[in-house]
Order: C-alpha cells, then sequence, then structure tokens
C-alpha cells in the first residue's frame, strides 16, 4: 500500500507528529451526564427537554419532569437490586423512556449498553453474556421474547422492566416489571427507614451519583463489526462529555437547537447527539412516533441539526425524482429549470462566494417557487446544520442538498473516538473530502497510508478484549482506524480512500479498491448495493442489488410487469439498464489513473436483497465482504469461469429468524470497458 | 356435541365465561337453496371462537345471520340473554356486535383515521346543528372520540398511514384498517370474516397477534372465519365445522382435527 500513500502526493510534513494531546477541562461537578441532568434541571427547568409523538400528539417533557422521571426509576432499579458496576441492557426503538433508562442507570452507578433493537435473539445473547448483563429495559413483547428465548444463555440477566405492556399480561412476572411499576416501586420506597444507620433508597442514590466521576464508564457500544464478533467499546464520562463540548462550540450548538432522535440508540452517533450534545447544551430532542412516521414527524418538527447517513439523503433524492416524473409537466418545468439553477449558484451562495444580482434574484425566485416547499416537504426548512458520515456520498448528491441552501457537511468518525475524528468547517465543505481534524483530534497517516488519531474522546478499552484493544490503540494513545487515506497538502483536509484491508493488488498489481467503484455504481437510485470483486485476480466483477423502489417506479413506467423482486430483479430490459450504469461506471473508474483497472468486466443482479439478517450486511447498513464471498463462492466463479448463466440458491432468514430458500437462474452479462489505449488517445 | 356453560380459565389464564350468543336450530334458504340446515351452537364469553368448513358451507352466511344481513326462515339468536327470532343490523350494532368483511368493506377515497372515525358514529349523540357548528359540545365531543380512535390507530400500529386514502393501502393494511374500524365501535363480539385472506406469512403473523391482544386486552368475544387451518388451530378454543350448510363438529380444536366427518368433509367424500 506504499503506493497509495505516495501516489497520494504526500509530502513529509504530513507525517510529522504533533506533540501535544489537547487536555479538555470540564467545569467542576458536571463530570457525569447524572450532574449535567441536575445542572439542566436547576437552570432551564422550564425549557422542553424531549418530545414525543403519541397519539398522534407530541408530549413534551421539561427538564424539570425528566430529572424526577429519571430519579424515579433510578431509585425503582436499586430497590430491584442494581448495583454500582453493574451493565444495564437497553433495547429498543428511540423513545424518551429509553433514554432515561440509560441515565437512570448511570445515575445508579451502572452502566448501560444499548443494544440494537432489530438484532436476531442470538446476536443479543451474545452482547448479554459478553457484557454480563444483570438488568434489561426494553420497549416491548418482541424484545421480551427475545430475552426470554435467550434466557438459558444469558444467567447473568436478573431483571427485565419492560415500557408497553400490551400482550405481556400473561407472562411470568416474577422478575419482570413494568416501567411505570418501577418507578412508583421508587417513589414509595424512596424515604423509607432500612434500619439503623442505613441509608434510605434517596440517600443511597444521592450518594452514587456524587462518587462518580469522569473516568468512570459513561457507556459500552457494542459496534457492530464488518468482521467477526462485535466489540464492547467502553468510552468514559470525560470521553462523551469532552466531545460533546467542542463538537457543540464547533457548530456553535445552543438550548435553542432542536434534534430528531431516529438512528438506533446502539450508534455512538446517536448517543452524543441525543444525550451527550443534548444534555452539555440542553437542547431539545425529539422521538418519532414510529419508525415508519419518521419523514412525517420530521416536517412537524423541523430539526435544526441533523445527521443522517448517506443512504438516508439519497433515499430523499429518490422519492423526489419519483414523485416529479409523476408531477404535471409545467411543475416539471419549473423544478428542471430552478434545480439546474440551484446547482450552478446555489454552493456558491451558502458558502458566501460572489454570485451576480441577476443570479441572486432568480434565486430567490427558486427559493420561493420550488427550494423553499422542497425543504419543507423533505422536512429539512430549519436544518442548520447537517451532517453525514458512514459511508462515502455521492458528489451529485451532496451538491442537490447544498445548492438548496441545506448547509450539509461530511463528518468522518468512529465508535472507538466518541464519533468525531474530522468534520467540514463551515465554508470548506467538499464532497470529496472528510474534513479537518475535529478540536483536540490529532491525526496521523502511518507508512502503509492507514489513518490514526488521537483525542480527548479516545476509548478506554475493549471491554474484556486485551487483545483487540492492543491491535487497535497503542500506549501513546493513538488509534488505528483501518482506513485508508491521506492529507491533502494544500488544504489539510483528510480523504479516505476505502478500508485498508479491503484496499488490495489485482494480479497485474495495479490497486484495487472496491468501494471506490462501489459508491460510483451506488449513486445511481437504481443501484441499492454493489459487491466488487477483483483482489488477486485480472479483472474485476461485480454483484449488483437492484433498488427496489425506483426501478419499481421504472418499471410502472414502462409497463413492465413483475411478481416479485426476484423476477424484476432478472428482467431482461432492467438488465440492460444496469449494463448502461455500470459501463458509465467504467468510464469515470477509466479517468483515474491510478484505479482504472478497477473497471467492471462482468456483472450480475442478485435474486435477493442484501440483508443484515442474513449476515451480509453490517446492522448499520454496511456490505460485510468476506462473509458475502464466501457465501456466494459458486456466483462468484460463474462470473470469472465465462459462464452465461448460473443457478443461485440461497438460505434466507425471515424477520422472525425462521429460514426459507430462494432459488433463480442468473443472467451473467460482460460490460464494455475502457481500454487503456483509448484513454491515451484522448 | 360439546355444551360448556360453566366459566373456565384456560392455560394461558383467560377467562371463559358465560354463553354470550347461542344460534338455535337456524335454517336459511334461498329460494329452493338451503344455505343452512338446522344448526345450532353457543359463543361464549371472552373465547375465540371459529367457524370452518370447505367452501359454500355456509360460514359468511352463518356471520350474516348473527349480525343481521340474513333472516333465517328457521330458528332463534339469543344474544346477552335476549331471544330474537332474527337479529337486525342497527340492533346489532347498538348491542355491541361488530364485524369486518371478506372483501375489505371500506370507504376507499376518506384516510385511515376518517375510516376508523366512522366506527365511532353510534358513539357521537350531538345533533347536526351542534355538529355543523363543531363547537362546545360537539367538539368535545369529537375530541374524545378521536383519543379512542387515536388509541387503536397505535394498538394496530398504523400510525403511519394515518392520513393517507385507504385506497391507496396495500390489501394487508387495509384489512387492519378495517379491524381498527370494527374496534372503534368497543364490540362485545366481533365477528371476522377471513382477517387472513390473501396475506402473506408475515401479515398473518401480525394478524394472528392483534387477534389474540385484542382478546386478552379489550376482553373482546371474537368469532371468526378462516382457512388457514394452522391459525384457527393455534387461535381458538372451540371450533365449529360446517359442510354444506349443517353442522358437522363442534369442539375443541383437538377433537375437531380427529373427527372422522371433519376429515372426510375436506378430504371430499361423496355426499349421500
Amino acid at each position: 500500500m506504499a503506493d497509495l500513500r505516495t501516489s497520494a502526493g504526500e509530502t513529509p510534513c504530513i507525517r510529522e507528529e504533533h506533540v501535544l494531546t489537547t487536555e479538555i477541562v470540564l467545569p467542576d461537578g458536571l463530570d457525569t451526564i447524572p450532574k449535567l441532568l441536575d445542572r439542566n434541571a436547576r437552570e432551564f427547568g422550564d425549557a422542553a427537554a424531549c418530545r414525543e409523538k403519541e397519539f398522534g400528539i407530541w408530549q413534551s417533557w421539561t427538564w424539570a419532569q425528566v430529572r424526577d422521571e429519571v430519579d424515579q426509576l433510578a431509585l425503582g432499579m436499586i430497590e430491584l437490586g442494581l448495583r454500582e458496576g453493574d451493565h444495564v441492557a437497553i433495547i429498543g426503538n428511540n423513545r424518551p423512556h429509553l433514554y432515561w433508562a440509560m441515565v437512570a442507570s448511570q445515575a445508579c452507578g451502572a452502566i448501560p449498553v444499548p443494544l440494537y433493537q432489530d438484532s436476531v435473539a442470538e446476536e443479543m445473547a451474545y452482547v448479554l453474556k459478553h457484557c454480563g448483563a444483570r438488568f434489561a429495559v426494553v420497549e416491548d413483547q418482541e424484545q421480551v421474547d427475545k430475552l426470554l428465548e435467550m434466557s438459558g444463555k444469558t444467567p447473568s440477566l436478573k431483571q427485565i422492566v419492560y415500557l408497553d405492556p400490551r400482550g405481556l399480561r400473561k407472562y411470568d412476572h416474577t422478575s419482570m416489571h413494568p416501567y411505570t411499576d418501577v418507578q412508583k416501586l421508587g417513589v414509595d420506597q424512596a424515604d423509607a427507614i432500612r434500619g439503623p444507620k442505613k441509608p434510605t433508597l434517596r440517600e443511597e442514590l444521592d450518594r452514587r451519583k456524587e462518587t462518580a466521576n469522569g473516568d468512570d464508564t459513561c457507556i459500552i457500544l457494542y459496534t457492530s463489526g464488518t468482521t467477526g464478533r462485535p466489540k464492547g467499546v467502553v468510552l468514559s464520562n470525560y470521553n462523551i462529555i469532552a466531545t460533546a463540548k467542542t463538537s457543540s462550540e464547533f457548530d456553535h450548538l445552543s438550548s435553542k437547537d432542536s434534534v430528531l432522535a431516529y438512528l438506533p440508540m446502539a450508534w455512538v452517533g446517536d448517543f452524543i447527539f441525543s444525550i451527550g450534545q443534548s444534555y452539555w447544551t440542553g437542547f431539545c430532542v425529539s422521538c418519532p412516533e414510529s419508525p415508519e412516521t419518521m419523514h412525517q414527524d420530521m416536517r412537524e418538527i423541523g430539526p435544526t441539526y441533523f445527521f443522517a447517513p448517506p443512504r438516508f439523503y439519497e433515499g430523499l433524492i429518490t422519492s423526489v425524482a419519483i414523485r416529479m416524473e409523476d408531477a404535471s409537466p409545467l411543475k416539471q418545468r419549473l423544478y428542471k429549470y430552478f434545480m439546474d439553477h440551484a446547482r450552478a449558484v446555489g454552493g456558491a451562495i451558502l458558502d458566501g462566494k460572489p454570485v451576480g444580482p441577476w443570479a441572486r434574484v432568480k434565486y430567490l425566485l427558486g427559493s420561493i417557487l420550488i427550494y423553499g416547499p422542497l425543504k419543507n416537504t423533505l422536512g429539512i426548512s430549519r436544518v442548520r446544520v447537517g451532517y453525514t458520515a458512514g459511508e462515502a456520498i455521492g458528489p451529485e448528491i451532496f451538491e442537490f442538498y447544498r445548492s438548496l441552501g441545506i448547509n450539509l457537511k461530511q463528518l468522518y468518525g468512529q465508535t472507538e473516538a466518541a464519533v468525531f475524528v474530522t468534520q467540514q468547517p463551515d465554508g470548506e465543505v467538499r464532497a470529496d473530502t472528510v474534513g479537518v481534524p475535529s478540536p483536540g483530534v490529532e491525526i496521523r497517516i502511518d507508512d502503509n497510508g492507514e489513518v490514526f488519531y488521537r483525542s480527548p474522546g479516545v476509548f478506554q478499552v475493549y471491554f474484556k478484549n486485551k487483545k483487540s484493544t492492543a491491535e487497535t490503540k497503542d500506549k501513546e494513545g493513538w488509534v488505528a482506524t483501518g482506513d485508508a487515506g491521506f492529507i491533502e497538502p494544500s488544504t489539510g483536509h483528510l480523504r479516505i480512500i476505502d478500508r485498508a484491508k479491503d484496499v488490495g493488488k489485482m494480479r497485474d498489481g495495479s490497486m484495487f479498491a472496491p468501494k471506490y467503484v462501489e459508491n460510483k455504481l451506488k449513486f445511481y437510485p437504481n443501484i441499492l448495493e454493489a459487491v466488487v470483486f477483483g483482489d488477486g485476480r485480472d479483472r474485476c466483477c461485480a454483484f449488483i442489488n437492484i433498488d427496489l423502489t425506483a426501478v419499481g417506479n421504472w418499471a410502472e413506467r414502462n409497463n413492465i410487469t413483475y411478481g416479485s423482486y426476484q423476477e424484476l430483479a432478472g428482467h431482461e430490459q432492467v438488465l440492460a439498464m444496469i449494463q448502461g450504469h455500470v459501463e458509465e461506471v467504467n468510464e469515470s473508474v477509466a479517468r483515474d489513473e491510478m484505479l482504472s483497472a478497477c473497471q467492471i468486466h462482468r456483472f450480475l443482479v442478485l435474486h435477493k436483497q442484501l440483508d443484515a439478517d442474513d449476515g451480509e450486511l453490517t446492522r448499520t447498513q454496511k456490505v460485510r465482504r468476506r462473509p458475502i464471498e464466501e457465501k456466494y463462492t459458486d456466483l462468484i466463479e460463474a462470473l470469472y469461469d465465462g459462464s452465461e448463466t448460473v443457478f443461485a440458491d440461497t438460505e434466507v432468514t425471515y424477520e422472525d429468524g425462521r429460514k426459507g430458500r430462494i432459488a433463480a437462474t442468473l443472467e451473467i452479462r460482460d460490460a464494455r470497458v475502457v481500454g487503456a489505449e483509448r484513454m491515451a488517445a484522448e | 356435541m360439546n355444551v360448556m356453560t360453566k366459566p373456565t380459565i384456560t392455560e394461558d389464564h383467560r377467562t371463559i365465561g358465560d354463553v354470550q350468543m347461542e344460534v338455535k336450530n337456524i335454517t336459511l334458504r334461498f329460494g329452493g337453496v338451503t344455505a343452512i340446515h338446522n344448526t345450532s351452537f353457543n359463543i361464549r364469553h371472552g373465547e375465540i371462537r371459529a367457524i370452518i368448513g370447505p367452501n359454500g358451507a355456509g360460514k359468511t352466511s352463518m356471520l350474516n345471520v348473527i349480525n343481521g344481513f340474513y333472516h333465517p326462515q328457521e330458528g332463534t339468536i339469543t344474544f346477552k340473554g335476549e331471544e330474537r327470532r332474527d337479529m337486525r343490523p342497527h340492533i346489532a350494532a347498538t348491542q355491541g356486535i361488530a364485524r369486518t368483511f371478506q372483501n375489505v368493506a371500506l370507504f376507499k377515497g376518506m384516510t385511515t383515521l376518517d375510516n376508523i372515525m366512522t366506527g365511532r358514529s353510534l358513539k357521537m349523540k350531538k345533533n347536526i346543528f351542534w355538529q355543523i357548528l363543531y363547537e362546545g359540545p360537539a367538539k368535545m365531543e369529537e375530541i374524545e372520540n378521536r383519543k379512542f380512535v387515536e388509541t387503536i390507530i397505535d394498538f394496530l400500529e398504523i400510525q403511519h398511514i394515518r392520513r393517507m386514502p385507504v385506497g391507496k393501502l396495500p390489501y394487508g393494511l387495509q384489512k387492519r384498517v378495517e379491524l381498527g374500524r370494527a374496534l372503534a365501535m368497543e364490540p362485545e363480539l366481533l365477528l371476522l370474516d377471513e382477517p387472513m385472506a390473501g396475506m402473506n406469512v408475515e401479515e398473518k403473523e401480525d394478524m394472528s397477534r392483534f387477534i389474540i391482544d385484542i382478546n386478552e386486552e379489550f376482553g373482546t368475544t371474537i368469532a371468526l372465519i378462516e382457512h388457514d387451518m394452522g391459525v384457527v388451530m393455534d387461535l381458538s378454543d372451540r371450533v365449529v365445522v360446517l359442510d354444506h350448510g349443517e353442522l358437522i363438529a363442534d369442539g375443541t380444536p383437538d377433537e375437531v382435527q380427529k373427527n372422522q366427518d371433519v376429515i372426510d368433509a375436506y378430504l371430499g367424500v361423496a355426499h349421500d
């Protein structure tokens, strides 16, 4: 990978190590989340701390109410036997009560461990067993059932607290309690005398809150991991609060901001935004009514600070594109005219660059006719700071939002860093970089091109995993990201190329960076997912997953009938369209000197969607390359041995854990590649 | 034939009470065709009662008799202790019998919310003038009923389609909306005509869960017609089997499954 570095035009100064790790000093008495909550309840007690839509109406809780809710739950959990240092699993969709359960656990001196709510029972059992959770606070019957199913494998689990009692009435309640009952228990027992010299429940809670400090563990987050078993990332109170402080200051967040909490609670970003930054600055966090109503709820709330993976932004554009195709000719022409204008000048206006007066007037008119209503429909009218991270975002998608006047920026982060490694400052936003080091973060690129960082947010250890900790974090606190990248000498911005372990060599020695090509493919709305193979081979081939919404709509407009995903994916005209996309990507890839060998020679469209339940994607929807390679060996072989069709019979897992099979004969297509000679001639 | 009357506790701790509805010696003819012949059975408080049988056995006709769509030539219907020659739809509705239909019968152009609100019309007592003004008592009444409808929307997990015209919804969701409208009547007896017809496995599982939850949470008695035998055997406390308009078996799912007449009816033994 040495060539990666040199070809990136690295200058020697980049590897120069900074001397100091910035120490962030936290104000006195604000070194744990429960202490921040107490401060908020004192200082802005009447301001809304969180909202949730229930029964079609937004319900609000003030900071003072949240503190009371948290205290009552904490008292109840102590009464139920929660000890300091215990682990409390939190499982469910984004609900205020589950966030409170995290803070209540911390108030009790216990450590919250949020889990992905869509994990299957076995995945949950692994994490529960690994952290030895004694308590679990869960949303509903679905999660309770998973815990009970795995109870044989999780002997440490003693108490389950649940939010929604529906369907749970007839369950054995010896070690299961409704959330409100636990709070009631806490209130009833708070001041009961426990015997001579024994503290009351309330005194005990106060003592536990008081003794906790910045070095104590704040939370353990299990990373979904593109390879192997999940690892528990231990983050201290200092990690979280220092990061929340610096990142809030970076984007000038204040108690007036508003966010929508809709990303999984087990994901570090959600914890930083919905708890860390919210508790630090005091802004209000809103929870959607259900995952399906998220878009509607977002319109109603109008968040000012917003975070979403590229997938989300792509999805919004796809929905706009589909609806515009069904719109009247006048609307279509207006849309096209003003969107073209926005593309030309919108970004410049946002960045405060000089733009002619006539262009400004036209842009203003566009805002009234198109941009404003469009932003309103998408629920992004009020977005002041928007971030995307997790994966590369298509330049066109990125520009689309920026041209509308949305300050969409990129950041590069990891669970191990408590999110922030680099981010883009206002006015220096580009689609192809991930920004400059976040406040307090130092970056280093090693000889192999791998990116390392050191910051106040750097995690403590991987829970019960000394080996992995040692492999990832060295004695001086530098953490390996596993990503290959380089720093642009002219701007100081970091550019990420691919996962370091995924960057390989083709047989002729040229570089193979699959993500680079896959991202180009995924920028087409019709392509949901792509997996490119080629490491150690003489040419590249690819699996493609179609996007059912986009292709389905296209099929409807072109009078193509289909009965299932599988039938649509194998349709002659769909294949021809995908082939067109692949060939366009090949032309674009050919223009990149370093990666021109990564053009796709042959491809097939998969008969099923890659899915986390089948172990093909991570829970955060990233491709798991190795498992896919192992699972589909026969298909890959067919791509390389010249066959024109291949029979695939694949096991699939349904949401409830049952298995089934899908069989299909897939057509393999050749795509035109652009030769080196032609490129040279051009 | 088994006739249980004493309150019993099921394995899953539900209480099944006295007889709520009794149909006795019902015969229903359409001209020369006898759809139901001299059939009697009962439905007890809090149970899930299934009516099964091959195509044309008279199951839907039976539901129509129970809620007064059809008027049988012979027999009586006793509901909540009151014996009638035949039921009338408006009496059925006011007495607490609600139903869903085999082919969804919703107002396609109206939203989910409005459709379910129509299920509350019997509970709205304010006169038309108040309602036109939409002020004072009428508004309060509307809000109160809306609140109830929202609990149903939450219960059936259809928040995301609250404002969508039901005609645009996929079939499985339409069925759920229809169930919601029936629930809005706060029925004591809920009649479901093939609640799972045309659904895939996942939708069927969801629907089964809703049926069980309705029965448990609200204590609603449920009588359902269903063709999926797996679902019937899992859900129901007792099963009535009809064939060619006649009752051929009545008992617990286990008993019915072992009954030779039932096996013959389903496998198609020639009728004399």
